[in-house]
């Protein structure tokens, strides 16, 4: 076990994938495999650029993040509200925790056949399953939040004298906001990930996930791969932003202490 | 007091217990109340179909799943398919869950490993399965191969990052004292490091397997003409919609039993570390 110096910026980590680049960019140069079939890096280099140029990757871009902020919106909001009334009211909670509990255990996918029989295979139906995967992670959180609220600090506002609606805004909402920036950042990543599932499987319309579906058919591994690369970047992006939002928000949290 | 505290954040707090009877009432009363929203959705959803409100094609009812739940089950056509994910499964999850343990072992014991291979672990992991799927499809074709290369890629991810993390927080109290018996390094991964990492490695395998299980329903709708997805994929084309609700069940009902499953020996797991340290 070598303890690496930790002064230098740390390089070792690049050594692999750049290994695996230039093998794959041999594999094909040296046509030791039907550079009909896999691409060449040069060659999803070029597919990308051609995208970009031609605005096509834009268009789909703009597609996908379209129905996914859509979803997402719908699902959070929904999940919110969901969460939030089932963290408050014991009531609620007995009579559709439960339900709400089971329904959780279906695989999201498995949803989409059902989906796709109440809503068609167009926009619809795609931005219900996205707003479907929202709601779960949403829901869950903020009801796990609210419920963890801590009783001293309910106490504290009991002998404060204060009202159902400053206690849920001055207390219950502030110590559940940390659970329901976790739900809401999850529910960032599950609706990419839902995005690009229902742009595989209803009906074919511009998007990023689309591109990849029509590539494979097509047999265009380059735009296949600068797809993923696309969904990689983007999946990425909108988890540091969710991140960085996160911290924003809970700032407040350290500065009091 | 009594009907508004329903809607009352300070009623969810176990701050005053409930005079015993009280109690026992409101608990039997939990269990019911859980259940009055499903009858009732089931009773208005069979009455809803019976009388026309909406038609039996989109929303099939309750009794007609029942019937098509019997028929599949008498058949033996659900076992069958059952049988075949669940093969998948397990084929993948082997595959994925061994790379995942060694993958995690070497990272786990050896930071130069780590520097070497974190980030493209980290870099890989961040494409969700979905996102490989038809990159995987053009490489492999759409045969056994995919389903359990997919499967094994959603397998590999928890375990990997489990292990590896379990190693990393056992106590180094516990590797002092290794060091001091100078343990081989044999004797001190069976008798320190796995045994403290086990808990950790075990959460792995629970959450591995669910998105394994996840990943096998996902591959199967995309690409399959057998197994469970693939009875959804063929009710929905058939628009046999109690076929698809049926797969549905059976879908949340095996992910139900692997985690609660995996649950109930992870504690018991917990239970034995408790007793050995």
């Amino acid at each position: 076990m070598s303890e690496a110096t930790r002064k230098r910026p740390d390089l070792r980590g690049w050594v692999v994938p750049a290994a695996l680049l230039a093998l794959w960019w041999l594999a094909t140069a040296q046509e030791w495999v039907d550079t009909r079939l896999v691409a060449s890096p040069a060659a999803v280099l070029e597919a990308a650029w051609q995208a970009a140029v031609s605005g096509e990757l834009w268009r789909g871009l703009a597609a996908s993040l379209g129905r996914n902020l859509s979803g997402f919106a719908l699902g959070s909001l929904a999940g919110l509200a969901f969460g939030g009334l089932l963290g408050l009211s014991r009531l609620a909670e007995r009579l559709v925790g439960p339900t709400f509990h089971a329904l959780k255990q279906i695989a999201l996918f498995a949803w989409i056949p059902l989906l796709s029989a109440w809503f068609g295979f167009g926009e619809p139906a795609k931005v219900a399953f996205i707003a479907l995967a929202v709601f779960y992670p949403v829901a869950l959180n903020s009801f796990e939040g609210i419920r963890s609220t801590r009783r001293e600090l309910l106490e504290v506002a009991r002998v404060l004298g204060l009202t159902p609606t400053q206690r849920l805004l001055r207390l219950v909402l502030p110590s559940a906001a940390p659970a329901i920036f976790t739900g809401l950042h999850l529910g960032l990543i599950y609706a990419w990930l839902a995005t690009l599932g229902a742009e595989y499987f209803f009906s074919a319309a511009p998007g990023i996930g689309n591109t990849m579906i029509d590539g494979r058919e097509h047999f265009e591994m380059d735009q296949v791969i600068y797809g993923l690369l696309v969904v990689g970047a983007v999946g990425l992006v909108l988890n540091r932003l969710a991140a960085w939002i996160e911290a924003r928000a809970l700032a407040w949290r350290d500065g009091g202490r | 007091m009594s009907t508004l505290q329903a809607s009352d954040p300070f009623r969810t707090l176990p701050a005053r217990p409930w005079p015993t009877f009280a109690r026992i009432l409101r608990r039997a009363g939990a269990g019911g109340a859980g259940l009055l929203l499903p009858v009732l959705l089931l009773v208005v959803w069979q009455v809803a179909v019976e009388r026309h409100w909406v038609s039996a094609q989109i929303l099939p009812p309750p009794s007609r799943v029942l019937e098509t739940f019997g028929e599949l089950w008498a058949s033996g056509d659900l076992w069958f398919q059952l049988s075949i994910s669940l093969q998948r499964v397990l084929v993948g999850s082997a595959i994925g869950g061994a790379l995942g343990l060694l993958l995690g072992l070497a990272m786990g014991l050896s930071r130069r490993v780590e520097a070497y291979l974190l980030p493209l672990f980290q870099a890989i992991s961040q494409v969700p399965v979905l996102g490989w799927i038809p990159l995987l499809m053009m490489l492999v074709g759409i045969d056994e191969t995919l389903k359990y290369l997919v499967i094994a890629k959603a397998v590999l991810v928890p375990l990997t990052i489990n292990t590896f993390s379990g190693i990393r927080n056992i106590p180094p109290s516990y590797l002092e004292v290794a060091r001091v018996y100078r343990f081989g390094l044999l004797l001190r991964l069976r008798r320190v490091i796995l045994p403290a990492a086990l808990p950790s490695i075990f959460t792995g395998v629970r959450f591995a397997l669910t998105k394994g299980w996840i990943a096998l329903v996902t591959v199967e709708l995309l690409a399959s003409s057998e197994g469970i997805g693939y009875l959804m994929v063929d009710g929905r084309q058939m628009f046999q919609l109690d076929l698809v609700i049926v797969a549905m069940l059976v879908i949340g009902l095996v992910g139900l039993v692997l985690d609660q499953g995996l649950a109930l020996i992870e504690t018991r797991l917990r239970r034995w570390q408790r007793q050995a340290f």
